[in-house]
């Protein structure tokens, strides 16, 4: 019945850019925001943008030891498409990257819900969880190494209770050694997933809750398909934030397991690093860290897409 | 901005552009000796400098096989200011002089004639384009096998003088309840045991035309297959918590008696100095198995950079004196573990192992036998010593792959390595 109420005819000029004045500072005050930003505008748009372009063209040129611009063309894309090392990486990105931020994601949540429940010392558990954070991934890497490892670590603790067949060696198998940088990786991450999710479930709104109650729906009912939903801004900030995390990790593969044994644990960083700089190879690293950007643009492209697109709508 | 607060952030400024360049009559030296024997070993270097009035700037960056000093070394030399002196060898020392980088030792080359001081072989790696742009600091051996000798004689063993016998002395040690071969699983080391294998196990003109040559027919041909299997068959002697560990770790189980043998540099020797053990006594040194008549050689050797402060030239030069002086030369080796750079020095403070290690250099130097490590950065340049690594490293982990498929790999490995 509101649309029969008459439209009231305010006086009230709405404000912002509508409200020019045209004294000099009014017309400073419009710019000033811009004047202050443009400094570190021009200068990420330098040293990122330009930095990227550049080694664009590195990927071009036979460079070895320092840049140089005798261009090859795409040759370094195939030397590199037929470089064996190169894929156990791509792949190992694949399985680690996929694997990180599913669990993360998991865990930080079902983290945060158990949190949210109005429990004592909620603020302590709320800080030990979120620990692990603070530490630089080569503590967690070199701490993570000696508890797996099977002759200190946690193999030799259980096979010291009296279990002597149990086995936890996965970081000397070749195998299975990506999967302990997910181990190590989670346990640094998952914290931060969860005060991320808490800080969403804090900002629901209780009335919404209350409703699906009167309607006789279960606690868990009403956490998966009432507050999840609600949280999709907080799982896109989680994601892109995670996404960065295992693009970026480098130090943890150095510090867990070098590379891993043989190069099982190899990852696109630690390849491009270990060609660009140790091997005097600056043209094929460039071509890798290339192709490690489009990589990643092609799958955070468009969820930003997507994302946005019906923020706007939804 | 008042004129105090100006002048103290242009101080400010100043101070912190300063910091890491040489001042004058000063040296900024980058290497990698950084564990316990080979820091002290360094330190003599310092105190000589000293001692003589120059400044010495430390600039150690640890990382086993010198990776982590080059790195550091290459984003030092591209912003323009790179370090006095580097720790660079082998073929690399033609790359950097090729850029143009290096700076002109022949006024002290001359002056000490080393023409006729060094080996023909030491030298020519000293030079670019006929100038002396590095001076060498030591020899190292790379094909040593180290032992513990209590633990030999509890497995009741003798010191094995060929691969077979290795194989047989190692399961003897493994049912006396020790480790056979100590070794860190690191890409390096896995390489330096590979290449210490093949020379035992082939002989010093495969490695020749193998490794240093990079012969596509050598690389993947029966040889190598056999020498492949033979490197596949030495993982049975180490134990299971090997990938990951340090060179000085494993030398260190053999120095507590935990493992029996170790196959590496004679830079290990530095540890058991440094440990206060004798050798002969506390611990038996031998060639590698099977590579008693020849000698892998890894110099290392400081480079100096072209430098406009005259004052900072005349440090330098002061340093590639030094270096090559009796005294310094006597004390480092004595240190670290490796013999002189100079022949002609008096052996008789050098233990039984640089003793033999000398005349063995000696004699492979006259009669053959006398290869560069691969291992080391001495045969090939780094993307193909980094592409055959990766095959190495590969092979000996991967479980499944058969010796075949990974010759082939090193022979892509050799031809697919660089533009």
């Amino acid at each position: 019945m509101r649309d029969s109420l008459p439209m009231k005819n305010t006086s009230a000029t709405p404000l912002g850019p509508a409200a020019k004045r045209s004294t000099p500072s009014g017309g400073l005050q419009a710019w000033l925001p811009r004047l202050v930003l443009a400094p570190s505008v021009a200068i990420s748009l330098f040293f990122v943008y330009g930095f990227m372009l550049w080694t664009f063209v590195l990927s071009l040129t036979s460079s070895r030891m320092l840049p140089s611009y005798d261009f090859v063309g795409f040759g370094q894309y195939a030397r590199l498409m037929a470089n064996e090392r190169w894929w156990v990486a791509s792949t190992n990105l694949m399985i680690f990257g996929v694997l990180f931020v599913v669990i993360c994601l998991a865990i930080g949540a079902l983290l945060a819900i158990l949190l949210d429940q109005k429990i004592r010392q909620e603020g302590a558990l709320r800080t030990i969880y979120l620990y692990p954070m603070a530490l630089s991934f080569i503590v967690t890497g070199v701490v993570w190494k000696w508890l797996l490892n099977p002759q200190l670590g946690i193999q030799a603790m259980v096979q010291g209770w009296g279990f002597e067949s149990f086995r936890f060696d996965w970081i000397v198998d070749p195998d299975m050694a990506i999967y302990t940088l997910v181990i190590a990786a989670v346990w640094q991450a998952s914290g931060f997933v969860m005060a991320l999710f808490l800080a969403g479930l804090r900002g629901i709104d209780d009335s919404i809750i209350k409703a699906a109650q009167l309607d006789g729906a279960s606690l868990p009912r009403i956490y998966l398909r009432v507050v999840m939903p609600c949280l999709r801004p907080v799982v896109f900030s989680a994601v892109m934030i995670l996404a960065h995390i295992a693009i970026k990790s480098f130090d943890l593969v150095v510090a867990l397991t070098g590379g891993g044994p043989g190069y099982a644990t190899d990852l696109p960083a630690t390849f491009m690093y270990a060609h660009a700089f140790t091997r005097a190879q600056i043209g094929l690293g460039s071509a890798s860290a290339m192709l490690m950007l489009g990589g990643v643009l092609a799958i955070l492209i468009p969820y930003l897409y997507s994302e946005l697109r019906s923020r706007k709508h939804g | 901005m008042s004129t105090f607060k100006k002048t103290t952030l242009a101080l400010a400024l100043a101070g912190a552009t300063l910091a890491t360049t040489a001042q004058a009559n000063e040296v900024e030296v980058l290497h990698w000796w950084t564990s316990g024997g080979e820091a002290r070993a360094a330190n003599v270097l310092k105190e000589l400098m000293e001692a003589e009035g120059y400044g010495w700037q430390d600039f150690a960056v640890a990382g086993g096989g010198g990776e982590t000093a080059m790195t550091v070394l290459k984003s030092r030399a591209m912003s323009g200011n790179p370090p006095s002196a580097a720790q660079i060898k082998g073929p690399e020392i033609q790359e950097w002089g090729e850029l143009g980088l290096l700076g002109n030792l022949n006024g002290v080359a001359e002056a000490e004639g080393w023409d006729e001081l060094l080996p023909e072989v030491v030298a020519d790696i000293m030079r670019h384009d006929g100038q002396y742009v590095a001076v060498p600091v030591n020899v190292h051996r790379v094909n040593w096998l180290w032992a513990n000798p209590e633990v030999l004689e509890a497995a009741g063993v003798e010191m094995p003088t060929t691969l077979d016998e290795l194989f047989e002395a190692g399961e003897a040690i493994r049912e006396a309840g020790f480790v056979p071969l100590a070794h860190g699983g690191q890409a390096w080391q896995d390489a330096t045991v590979f290449e210490s294998v093949l020379l035992g196990g082939q002989g010093s003109e495969f490695y020749q035309q193998a490794l240093v040559e990079l012969d596509p027919e050598a690389l993947g041909g029966e040889q190598m297959i056999d020498a492949l299997e033979d490197f596949k068959r030495t993982r049975e002697l180490m134990d299971e918590g090997m990938p990951g560990r340090d060179w000085n770790v494993a030398t260190a189980m053999v120095i507590q008696g935990v493992a029996g043998f170790q196959l590496m540099g004679d830079w290990a020797k530095g540890e058991f100095t440094a440990a206060g053990l004798t050798a002969g006594e506390d611990y038996l040194c031998a060639a590698a198995p099977g590579t008693q008549d020849a000698f892998t050689f890894n110099i290392d050797s400081l480079a100096m950079f072209r430098v406009s402060d005259d004052e900072e030239r005349e440090a330098q030069q002061a340093l590639a004196r030094l270096v090559l002086e009796p005294t310094f030369q006597e004390a480092f080796n004595l240190a670290k573990g490796s013999i002189p750079a100079r022949p002609d020095l008096d052996m008789s403070e050098f233990d039984s192992c640089a003793q033999q290690s000398l005349a063995d250099f000696q004699r492979t130097a006259e009669e053959g036998g006398l290869v560069p490590s691969m291992a080391h950065g001495m045969a090939v340049r780094a993307d193909i010593q980094g592409a055959i690594f990766d095959v190495v490293t590969n092979y000996f982990n991967d479980a499944d792959m058969p010796a075949e498929e990974a010759a082939e790999r090193m022979v892509s490995a050799a031809e697919a390595a660089s533009f």
